[in-house]
């Protein structure tokens, strides 16, 4: 049998030391109120107490804010996949004219930080009546100049003739993204989709501009403001980041070639 | 497939009938892309310009603006807590950027190698980057609860004094550089492993039949390989750094004593706190500025580090 690397002595520590905070947070969500608030406080639970989580679901916000969370989530994914992939198709495959200077326009706006837009963006809501809606949350995530680039690179390393052949059958561009190039499109489909959801679900600069009523949080928003109302209750505020935690890390737990890819993606292109 | 193509044009009713479409094809462009046109440029076009109208303008978002001219940019320049909150963010950014980017190079090349549970090791590295701010900030208010915190009480165990953290305002900016580089250094060694991948193995195999040690090929081989990387790295992590908010107004909300103001979360609470948008917009406009000169200044350095 061969030696195990001497490298395990340094990477498991490393490893271990990036874990730690997120094993403690599992850890201490599972407390009583009693092992938590005596000092100083037990490392290890004597028993596994679900009370943090029994409160957490019996709040009566807490269930709206992750079902508010999830919809403003979903919606940015799907319309981000439709919209990004026509426009990236279009980008990529039709030519039209001005087609280059706008994409060169919407890339450009990549490099806008968000703070030169908040302000206008909020006024712009209140305007459209979305402002203390989930609406105000949705419509500025609808679409990312970043999805629509992301499609356009995948087709355009796509052979043409796959296509050509439709074409030339009569098929419409609309079939053709259909039923032709988006079954090919997985990795640009799950890299878009992996992003959206990444940014809309962990934000909370936006929402807490947007949002004033407590029925209309976000599950971010809501768990800093949980937090605030339940300072001595920590395995309550534990459970509660747990939850907002686990769609994110169990979509990256299954998902983590998918993830991995997309981030060093981000990165590559820059 | 290309033989397709070939006999397909020689129908000449196929060719015209191709060329009909063709023409509708601009319709066709302007249709796909115009739900995100329309959205992308008039979220950000539009609010670029009327965010630079503000900064001109006395505004409380409510009743009608008043045309002030530069007031607001002087105002902003004798500021005090704008200088500070300008400091701050220095500070942070000075120690996140580059403890990241080098830590993140160092992690990488150790976990750039075939052993057992190297996968596993991988992803724990890299999964606190999934987490957002503020379940990161939430949990470390916690776990840096003066009283009930786990870090005081491993403090007690091993006989040390116990510590304010974040209610002293000498620790409270310097917890946030560590909780962002126990999240945000993942981030970098995922993209220096997939940087890696791109380093010649060749280039490795003449450097050590050279005698080059192991530090030698990752000083001279492997680091000017990976310049691109590192360059982007350095970009990306400093956009980051100079726009942090998430995980301060979570934590600190700038406090205590103002100690970890920074700037988003100056111009956030200018705009949206006490009302002065006008103000804000301006110090957004000055952190713009700051930033496009850092990413023109790194792009110029990395053409030149290109040829």
């Amino acid at each position: 049998m061969r030696r195990p690397s001497a490298w395990h002595l340094v990477l498991a520590p490393l490893a271990l030391l990036f874990a730690l905070p997120l094993l403690w947070l599992l850890v201490s969500s599972v407390m009583s109120n009693a092992e938590i608030n005596r000092f100083p406080p037990a490392l290890i639970p004597s028993k596994v107490d679900l009370g943090g989580y029994r409160y957490v679901i019996g709040n009566a916000l807490f269930p709206q804010w992750f079902l508010n969370s999830l919809i403003v989530s979903a919606v940015a994914v799907t319309a981000n996949l439709v919209l990004g992939s026509l426009g990236g198709y279009a980008f990529a495959r039709i030519r039209f004219a001005g087609s280059k200077v706008v994409l060169g326009m919407m890339l450009a706006t990549m490099v806008i930080p968000f703070q030169l837009t908040m302000i206008p963006t909020f006024l712009v809501m209140k305007q459209l009546g979305l402002i203390d809606t989930l609406g105000a949350l949705i419509v500025p995530a609808l679409v990312t100049p970043l999805a629509v680039f992301l499609f356009r690179q995948f087709f355009v390393s796509l052979p043409r003739e796959l296509e050509e052949a439709a074409w030339i059958d009569g098929c419409g561009r609309l079939r053709i993204l259909w039923s032709i190039v988006l079954p090919l499109a997985r990795p640009a489909l799950s890299t878009v989709a992996v992003l959206t959801f990444l940014s809309t679900w962990n934000d909370l600069t936006w929402p807490l501009i947007a949002i004033n009523s407590e029925t209309n949080y976000t599950l971010q928003l809501g768990l800093t403001t949980f937090q605030g109302q339940h300072h001595t209750q920590w395995a309550a505020v534990m459970a509660g980041n747990v939850i907002t935690v686990l769609p994110v890390l169990l979509g990256f737990l299954l998902a983590q070639k998918a993830f991995i890819r997309s981030l060093a993606a981000t990165g590559i292109k820059g | 497939m290309a033989s397709v193509v070939g006999t397909f044009t020689l129908d000449p009713r196929a060719q015209a009938a191709a060329k009909r479409r063709r023409r509708s094809e601009g319709a066709t462009g302007w249709a796909f892309v115009s739900p995100s046109v329309l959205l992308i440029l008039g979220l950000s076009v539009v609010p670029v310009l009327w965010s630079l109208l503000l900064s001109f303008q006395v505004n409380d978002l409510v009743s009608p603006s008043e045309w002030v001219g530069l007031a607001n940019y002087r105002a902003l320049m004798q500021d005090p807590a704008f200088g500070s909150a300008v400091q701050h963010t220095a500070i942070y950014a000075a120690l996140y950027v580059p403890l990241s980017v080098v830590g993140g190079l160092a992690i990488a090349v150790a976990l750039d190698r075939k052993i057992r549970l190297i996968g596993l090791y991988r992803t724990l590295v890299f999964v606190p980057f999934v987490v957002s701010a503020a379940a990161q900030g939430v949990l470390f208010s916690f776990v840096l609860d003066p009283e009930f915190g786990v870090a005081n009480s491993l403090l007690h165990k091993v006989g040390l004094p116990a510590q304010g953290f974040f209610s002293n305002p000498d620790q409270a900016l310097y917890l946030l550089v560590a909780i962002s580089l126990w999240s945000g250094t993942g981030f970098c060694v995922i993209v220096y492993l997939a940087g890696l991948q791109g380093v010649s193995a060749d280039l490795v195999e003449a450097a050590r039949i050279d005698g080059a040690g192991r530090f030698g090929i990752l000083r001279h081989v492997v680091v000017p390989t990976l310049t691109p990387v590192t360059v982007f790295l350095l970009l990306f992590q400093t956009i980051n750094a100079l726009q942090v908010f998430d995980l301060v107004f979570v934590t600190t909300k700038g406090g205590p004593l103002g100690s970890t103001t920074v700037i988003v979360y100056f111009i956030w609470e200018k705009a949206f706190k006490t009302f002065t948008a006008g103000y804000s917009a301006a110090a957004a406009y000055a952190l713009a500025v700051a930033l496009l000169v850092i990413g023109i200044g790194l792009q110029i350095s990395r053409r030149r580090a290109a040829r």
